[in-house]
């Protein structure tokens, strides 16, 4: 195995760690929004969307990117801005000190 | 721009999305997260333009922009609709990774080595049955289809079978990837199948499952970016997966506690199916009163608890609820809302449906703190949740909900339902609950009832 190959794969492993000591501390209360944002990161594929669209190699390889840069598109716009409206909502009526 | 660069741009951007999860962790620092989270994506976005070997940005702006649009209004949606929502953004997730996946397939068969062959299988294997059980989830929890189980004899047989064969043709396709034989039939075969497979998955899910699977399958989403990852040789990609997936995976695991169920169970167990014996059960006696007599009793109340569920979504009455909250807060009444964590159909839905309705977040409990309370609970009032209440899941071994944690309101000195009809719920379970001495039903419409509610104790007082 390449060490190339293996330098991925101890970047899976404790990036896997760190999510899960992360998220297992986010509060139930923000078990949606915190559903809404990890979409949104997810859409991270939008990198591997844009270099095989933006290559131009084949017209089979561009249009399959090219579909693709547009649903991660709708992920990170859409994801980010209803989180967004999710947690303003919470904050709203924050509770009071009294 | 050369790659070390771009690769301090990417470690950038890693760490504005680990940054992100660790301020989400509290409603403070959420929209600090937020906003982190999104420069995080724009450096990942700017990094990867200025890679030299991008080229053609015309398609690349029209597909951003086109993207954007459509992105707007699916953020717009109401709160009451965010489970179909985040169903269908899995599926745009699932659908960009199959793509990609597909697209590098043909342009590198024959150079790819047998690892990065097996993590673009990989890739493409949970992609494409990812994106149609998502669509498939987002349909039934639209009511577009039959949101009951369907099953049928063999089912489980035919759904193993299917993804065994889609399992050894994708692994004839890492042993010999530039075959004419893969590259024609085997591979666009393990996309259909794989995508059959996904529809197949979801036929016998009922809805009480949804927030199991919905995070099951976001768990998926994010490993299949992940593989994208390794197949690309990208760091940043595997790190946002992982992340991703192992957000989905830890909210499953809290899903199928709060159900006291195990994966396996989920997925082929067909949940929710009718009982048999509700016939004889719903003939027994049970109480009911009107608006008038429920807002005489609430107002003798000093703690209220109320309970909701799926049913405050279905009616759209959780701006009801606030005001039936502000009224009896008004009268010096305790008001809190006791959350069972699969209320409704994702994880938090009833969270985000009572915040959007403004009603503090300091007065929602969490199911453990909301049962050491219930005893010294005058009135819980549920709303439209029926399982979670069951108090048969604490003795009767012949429930199929036995096991599941649930709100004991049984235990509080009274119990008020506001429910439609004497018809079992989603499960399909009958609810011991509803012919106890304490318990009053009240029936109707749930916004309609609350609606009656608040107008009887703001009258005559």
């Amino acid at each position: 195995m390449s060490p190339e190959i293996m330098s991925n794969i101890f970047v899976f492993v404790l990036a896997t760690f760190v999510g899960m000591q992360v998220i297992q501390r986010v509060s139930p209360l923000l078990h949606t929004p915190l559903m809404s944002l990890t979409n949104a990161i997810s859409a991270i594929s939008v990198v591997g969307s844009l270099v095989i669209s933006g290559k131009g190699e084949t017209l089979l390889s561009t249009v399959l990117g090219t579909v693709a840069v547009c649903a991660s598109m709708i992920n990170i716009v859409g994801g980010y801005l209803i989180t967004y409206r999710m947690v303003k909502m919470f904050k709203k009526r924050s509770p009071k000190k009294s | 721009m050369n790659g070390s660069m771009i690769d301090s741009i990417y470690l950038a951007s890693a760490v504005c999305f680990i940054l992100s999860l660790i301020w989400l962790n509290t409603v403070k620092t959420s929209s600090r997260g937020v906003i982190v989270g999104v420069v995080g994506m724009l450096l990942a976005v700017v990094g990867t333009l200025l890679q030299p070997s991008i080229e053609h940005y015309l398609w690349l702006a029209i597909a951003i922009v086109i993207g954007s649009i459509i992105g707007v209004p699916l953020a717009m949606m109401p709160m009451t609709a965010v489970p179909q929502r985040t169903a269908l953004s899995h599926a745009f997730g699932a659908l960009a990774v199959t793509l990609v996946g597909s697209a590098e397939y043909y342009l590198r068969y024959a150079s790819l080595a047998v690892f990065d062959m097996s993590t673009l299988c990989l890739e493409v294997f949970l992609g494409s049955l990812t994106f149609t059980a998502s669509l498939m989830a987002a349909g039934k929890l639209q009511e577009i289809l039959p949101s009951r189980p369907v099953t049928y004899k063999g089912q489980n047989i035919v759904n193993l079978g299917m993804f065994g064969v889609a399992l050894v043709i994708g692994v004839f396709i890492v042993l010999n990837p530039a075959g004419s034989l893969a590259i024609k039939i085997l591979f666009p075969a393990m996309i259909v199948l794989c995508m059959v497979f996904g529809v197949a998955l979801i036929l016998p899910i009922g809805g009480a499952d949804m927030p199991t699977v919905i995070s099951l399958l976001n768990s998926y989403a994010g490993l299949s970016a992940s593989m994208m990852g390794f197949v690309l040789n990208n760091k940043l990609l595997i790190i946002a997966g992982a992340l991703d997936g192992s957000s989905g995976l830890i909210l499953s695991i809290i899903m199928c506690k709060a159900m006291n169920r195990s994966f396996m169970n989920v997925l082929f167990g067909a949940f929710g199916q009718v009982q048999a014996s509700n016939a004889a059960l719903a003939q027994r006696a049970y109480r009911s009163a009107g608006a008038e007599e429920a807002a005489e009793l609430l107002r003798t109340a000093s703690k209220v608890m109320i309970v909701p569920g799926y049913g405050m979504a279905v009616a759209q009455a959780q701006h009801k609820v606030r005001e039936l909250f502000d009224m009896l807060s008004g009268q010096g009444i305790d008001v809190r809302f006791a959350i069972h964590p699969v209320a409704g159909r994702m994880p938090g839905h009833m969270n985000v449906l009572l915040a959007e309705a403004e009603i503090p977040y300091d007065k929602l409990v969490e199911m453990d703190n909301a049962n050491s309370d219930l005893p010294q609970v005058d009135i819980s009032l549920i709303i439209g949740a029926n399982d979670v209440t069951n108090p048969a899941a604490r003795y009767d071994k012949t429930s199929p909900i036995y096991g599941m944690p649930i709100l004991d309101v049984d235990k509080s000195r009274m119990v008020m339902v506001i429910k439609r009809s004497m018809n079992p719920g989603f499960a399909g379970i009958d609810n011991e609950l509803y012919y106890m001495d304490k318990t009053l039903m009240l029936f109707g419409d749930a916004k309609a009832f609350l609606t009656e509610l608040v107008k009887e104790l703001s009258s005559n007082r």
